[in-house]
C-alpha cells in the first residue's frame, strides 16, 4: 500500500461526487483506510457531501484531520447539461491572423448561444519565434469591456496566439480590463488554462469563465460542509490528471477539474491493490469506464477531448466508456423468455437504490441480474429476483462478460496478460475470469476507489514550451523544462524533497528551423 | 459534382484525412475555415478544366508552414487571396478558377475557402491526390511544368513573388521566406492554363476525395457491406490488423521521421513495420515491402475506422492497414525518381498493389 504521509497521526478525508454515488473515506498517514462510506448523490450535491461527511467522520478524532480532498463532477455536469453557466465575453488577441475561424465556431449551437455573449478578434498575439503578430490594440480591448457589460456578460475569456510561450499580451489585456471593469470582474487567461492549440485553448478558457460561479458555489459548499463538522483544514480539489489544486485555485480554474473522476478512480484502485500496471474497469450506476495504468498513472489519450460537444486539448486518461452499470435497464421483449433481450444504455442511475426489482422497485436492472446470479451480495433482497427466468439471467450475464472482455482487450498494450482491477459500485458485475487477463482483483474498499484516489493525490506542475535545440541544445532544453515543471509543482504545494518528473514528451516541429521541439513535462510530488 | 456546399465539408474532410496518408496536416482547422467561408459567401461551383476556355488562367493556393505553428496561428483567409492576387498581378492576367495543389490533408479544404471568398469556381483536379511533403513532388514536375513564378503571402500584407530555375529551388525559396513570415502562410504556385490542367493534372480529385470520405463515413456508420464497398470503389487492399507495439520518433532535417511496429491482433507471429516521414511511406510485412510510396498507406482505427494520423498515433493503438492505389496519372516516366521509395532515402524497390 502506498504511503503518502510521514506523520502517521495525520488523517485525510477524500470525497468523490459521482453521478450516482457520493463516496468518502478517511485515511491515516500510512495510507490505511479508517472509514469508508457510500451515499446516494443528491439533486443538490452539497447535501450528499454533508451526508457522507457525517457518516465517514463517525468515530474519527477530528483533531487529527489535516486535509480534505474533493473530486467532483459538478463542473462537468454543468457543461454537459448546460446548467448554471454564465455568459462570457470572448477576446482573442491574434488579428490579423485567425480571422478565418470565429470563436465558438465549432460549438453546438445551444451552448454557444447560452455562453458566448459577445466576441472580438483584435490585433495582438505573438509569432512562433516571439515577435508580435501586431501591437496590442488597447482601444479595442476597452470597446470589448463596454460590449461585455452591455451584453450582460459576467466574465471575460482572453486568448492570445502563442500565449503559452509569450504571455505578455494576455497579461496586459487583463490590466486594461481591470482598469475598465474593476478588479472584481473575473478574467480568465488562456495561458493559465491550456496548452498549445489556440482554438482548443480558447474553448477551454471560455468554459472556465462560464464555470466560475459553479466553482464558487461548489467550493463554498465544500468548505461550509467541512466547517459544519468543526473542521478548519486545508481543502483541495482534484484535477484532470489526478493531481491537486487548492480550493482557492479551483475557484479560478474550474475547467481543470472536468475529467478528474476517472483519474481518481484509476489511481485509487492502483494504490489500494499495490499495483503500478493494470487494466482498471470502473463500473458505476450508469456506465463502465476502462483505462490502463502505466507506472501508476493513467495512459493519456492523444485525441482531442470533447466536453459537452466542445473540443478542448486537455490531457485526459485514455478511456473507453460503455453503457453498462448497476442501474442499466434490462428489457425482456417477451416477458420471461429471454428473447429479444435488450440491455441499456438507459439506466436508472442513482435511483437504483429505490427503482431496482431487488429493492422492491419495478425496473429490471443489471443489479437484479447480478444478484440472481450470485455475483452481488449485500444489496437488495434475493427473494425478489427468484422468479427471474434462468435463460434471461444467463443471457444478460453473457452480454456483460463479453462487453467487459472487449473493453479490457482494447485497453491492453500487448498480448501479455495483465491484472485487471474491478472497482466502483457496480464492480460485482465484472466476472472472475476474463480472457487475456492474468487475474481479476477487487481491492479492499474498491467501491470507494475514487475517494481514495482523491485522498492520495499529489501536487503537480506542468510545462509546455517550444525550444530550439540548435540554440540551447537538447539536454539543457530538457533540463530547463524539468526545472520549470518542478518549480511549478513546488509552488502548487509539492514537497521539494519528494517531487519527481512523471512524464516528459518531446514533439519535434516539422519544418521549423533551428531544431524546434515542443517539450511537455509534468512533475508531481506529495503535499509538503 | 456541380458545387461544394457547407454540407459537403464533413465527407470532404474525412476523405482528406484519409488521403493525407498519415500526414498532410490535420484538416480540422481547414474544415472550420472552409465552413465559415461557405456560410459567408455561399456554395462554390466545381468545374472541370476541360469546360474552361483553354487559355484561361488557373491559380492554386495552399498553406505552407509548420503544422504545429498552424495550430496557434489560425489562417485569416485573406492570405490565400493575397497570394493568388499577387501572382495574377505579376502575370498580368485574372484567374478564371482556383485549383487545389494537394488533395490530401488540410490543403484540400483551404482553396475552397479562397474560391468562395473570390467568387471563383474551383477546378476538380490537383497535382498529388494524396499528401507529399514538398512542392516539387507533383505530377506537374513530371510533365516539366514549372512551380514558378510563385507567390508567398502572409495575413499582414507582405507578399513576395519568386521566379525560379527549377522546382526544387522553388521549394527552398518558399521555405526560406515563410520562416520570416511566421510559418503559417499561403503559397500560389504552378500557374497554368486550363488547357495545361486538362493535359497534365490529376482529374476529378475533389470528387474522388468526397466519394472516399462518404464511403468511409458509411463504414463508420456501420452500414451493411460498407467496408467491402469502400475497399472496392477506391481499389484498396486490406493488409494487416494490428496493435502498435513500438513507436520510434526522431527528427532529422525538419522531417518527423518515425518507425511503427504493429503486432497481429489475431495472435499470429506476423508483424508489420511502417516507415514514416511526415506521411506513411513504406509498409513491410515481416521485412517484405508490401506497400510503397507513391501508393497510399492508410491506418484506420480498428473500432471507429477513423483515419489515424502520424501526430496522434500512440503505443497500443489498434489499427487496420490498407494500401490505396495512387492516382493513375502518377504512372509516367520519372515517378520513382521523384516520389518512389529511393527518393525518400530507402533502398527498397517500388511494389505494385495486388489487383
Amino acid at each position: 500500500m502506498s504511503t503518502t504521509e510521514d506523520q502517521p497521526g495525520e488523517h485525510r478525508i477524500g470525497i468523490d461526487v459521482g453521478g450516482t454515488n457520493t463516496d468518502a473515506v478517511v485515511i491515516d498517514g500510512g495510507g490505511r483506510v479508517l472509514t469508508a462510506v457510500k451515499v446516494a448523490t443528491t439533486p443538490d450535491p452539497i447535501d450528499g457531501i454533508q451526508g457522507a461527511l457525517a457518516e465517514v467522520l463517525d468515530g474519527i478524532d477530528r483533531t487529527l484531520v489535516t486535509k480534505a480532498m474533493l473530486g467532483t463532477t459538478h463542473p462537468a455536469n454543468a457543461v454537459i447539461q448546460r446548467r448554471d453557466l454564465e455568459k462570457v465575453a470572448v477576446l482573442r488577441l491574434a488579428a490579423p491572423s485567425s480571422l478565418g475561424v470565429r470563436p465558438g465556431a465549432a460549438w453546438p449551437i445551444d451552448i454557444r448561444d447560452l455562453v458566448i455573449g459577445t466576441a472580438a478578434i483584435i490585433e495582438g498575439g505573438h509569432e512562433y519565434d516571439g515577435r508580435e503578430i501586431a501591437p496590442l490594440d488597447v482601444d479595442a480591448i476597452r470597446r470589448l469591456a463596454a460590449d461585455a457589460t452591455a451584453a450582460g456578460c459576467r466574465s471575460i475569456a482572453v486568448s492570445a496566439a502563442f500565449s503559452p510561450a509569450s504571455n505578455q499580451h494576455e497579461l496586459r489585456a487583463q490590466e486594461i480590463l481591470v482598469e475598465e471593469l474593476g478588479a472584481d470582474f473575473p478574467v480568465s487567461l488562456s495561458h493559465q488554462v491550456g496548452s498549445l492549440g489556440l482554438l482548443e485553448r480558447e474553448n477551454a478558457t471560455i468554459l472556465n469563465a462560464a464555470l466560475l460561479q459553479v466553482a464558487s458555489s461548489v467550493v463554498h459548499g465544500f468548505e461550509a460542509a467541512l466547517d459544519s463538522h468543526g473542521l478548519d483544514i486545508e481543502s483541495y480539489l482534484t484535477q484532470n490528471d489526478g493531481t491537486l489544486m487548492t480550493a482557492a485555485e479551483a475557484r479560478r480554474f474550474p475547467v481543470l477539474t472536468l475529467g478528474s473522476g476517472p483519474t481518481n478512480s484509476m489511481r485509487g484502485a492502483c494504490a489500494l491493490a499495490g499495483l503500478d500496471d493494470a487494466v482498471v474497469v470502473d463500473v458505476g450506476g450508469t456506465s463502465c469506464d476502462a483505462g490502463i495504468l502505466v507506472d501508476g498513472f493513467p495512459r493519456e489519450s492523444t485525441a482531442a477531448v470533447e466536453v459537452g460537444g466542445v473540443r478542448t486539448n486537455f490531457r485526459m486518461p485514455d478511456l473507453i466508456s460503455i453503457g453498462l452499470g448497476g442501474g442499466t435497464i434490462v428489457r425482456d421483449g417477451r416477458a420471461g423468455t429471454g428473447d429479444d433481450l435488450s440491455i441499456g444504455p438507459e439506466s436508472v442511475g442513482y435511483a437504483v437504490a429505490t427503482e431496482a426489482r431487488c429493492v422492491g422497485g419495478t425496473t429490471l436492472t443489471l443489479s437484479d441480474i447480478s444478484l440472481a446470479a450470485g455475483r452481488l451480495d449485500g444489496f437488495g433482497d434475493p427473494t425478489l429476483v427468484d422468479a427471474l427466468d434462468r435463460a434471461l439471467v444467463d443471457d444478460a450475464l453473457a452480454w456483460v462478460d463479453e462487453q467487459i472482455t472487449i473493453v479490457s482487450e482494447r485497453m491492453k498494450s500487448s498480448r501479455q496478460p495483465v491484472p485487471l482491477l474491478a472497482v466502483g459500485g457496480g464492480a460485482h458485475l465484472v466476472p472472475d475470469r476474463i480472457q487475456g487477463i492474468s487475474e481479476v482483483q477487487r481491492p479492499e474498499h474498491h467501491s470507494v476507489a475514487n475517494a481514495y484516489g482523491a485522498c492520495i493525490a499529489e501536487a503537480s506542475g506542468t510545462v509546455d514550451r517550444v525550444y530550439s535545440y540548435d540554440e540551447t541544445g537538447r539536454e539543457s532544453s530538457l533540463d530547463d523544462a524539468r526545472e520549470r515543471a518542478t518549480d511549478a509543482a513546488v509552488r502548487a504545494g509539492a514537497d521539494p524533497d519528494r517531487v519527481r518528473i512523471t512524464t516528459l514528451t518531446e514533439v519535434p516541429m516539422t519544418y521549423v528551423p533551428g531544431g524546434g521541439c515542443r517539450v511537455m513535462v509534468k512533475a508531481a510530488g506529495p503535499l509538503a | 459534382m456541380d458545387e461544394l456546399t457547407a454540407d459537403d465539408i464533413e465527407d470532404l474532410c474525412l476523405g482528406a484525412t484519409l488521403l493525407g496518408t498519415g500526414g498532410g496536416g490535420d484538416p480540422y482547422i481547414a474544415k472550420l475555415v472552409a465552413h465559415q467561408a461557405l456560410e459567408e459567401y455561399g456554395p462554390v461551383p466545381v468545374v472541370n478544366a476541360a469546360d474552361l476556355p483553354p487559355d484561361a488562367l488557373v491559380l492554386t493556393t495552399a498553406i505552407i508552414g509548420a503544422p504545429t505553428v498552424i495550430l496557434e496561428k489560425i489562417p485569416a483567409g485573406t492570405e490565400f487571396r493575397a497570394a493568388v492576387e499577387s501572382l495574377a498581378a505579376y502575370l498580368g492576367q485574372e484567374p478564371a478558377a482556383i485549383m487545389p495543389i494537394e488533395v490530401g490533408g488540410l490543403n484540400t479544404l483551404l482553396p475552397i475557402a479562397t474560391a468562395a471568398e473570390m467568387g471563383l469556381p474551383i477546378v476538380n483536379a490537383d497535382s498529388m491526390r494524396r499528401a507529399f511533403p514538398q512542392i516539387e513532388m507533383t505530377v506537374f514536375t513530371l510533365a516539366g511544368l514549372p512551380a514558378g513564378p510563385m507567390a508567398v503571402a502572409d495575413e499582414k500584407g507582405n507578399q513576395c513573388v519568386f521566379r525560379t530555375t527549377n522546382n526544387q529551388m522553388a521549394e527552398t525559396l518558399a521555405r526560406t521566406a515563410v520562416i520570416q513570415l511566421g510559418l503559417a502562410n499561403s503559397i500560389s504556385c504552378y500557374p497554368m492554363t486550363a488547357g495545361q490542367v486538362t493535359a497534365h493534372a490529376i482529374q476529378d480529385s475533389l470528387a474522388y476525395c468526397v466519394d472516399v470520405g462518404r464511403d468511409l463515413q458509411a463504414v463508420k456508420d456501420g452500414a451493411d457491406g460498407a467496408w467491402e464497398r469502400f475497399l472496392a470503389r477506391s481499389g484498396s487492399v486490406e493488409f494487416f490488423t494490428g496493435k502498435v507495439v513500438d513507436l520510434d520518433r526522431r527528427t532529422t532535417d525538419g522531417f518527423a521521421r518515425s518507425t511503427l511496429i504493429l503486432e497481429d491482433l489475431d495472435g499470429s507471429d506476423q508483424t508489420m513495420r511502417i516507415e514514416v516521414q511526415n506521411e506513411n511511406l513504406i509498409a513491410f510485412l515481416d521485412d517484405e515491402p508490401v506497400i510503397t510510396t507513391p501508393n497510399l498507406i492508410c491506418l484506420l482505427d480498428h473500432e471507429t475506422r477513423d483515419p489515424v494520423t502520424t501526430e496522434y498515433i500512440a503505443y497500443g493503438n489498434r489499427v487496420v492497414v490498407i494500401g490505396m492505389p495512387c492516382a493513375p496519372e502518377w504512372h509516367q516516366d520519372g515517378m520513382l525518381d521523384l516520389v518512389g521509395p529511393k527518393a525518400f532515402g530507402y533502398d527498397v524497390d517500388f511494389v505494385e498493389l495486388p489487383a
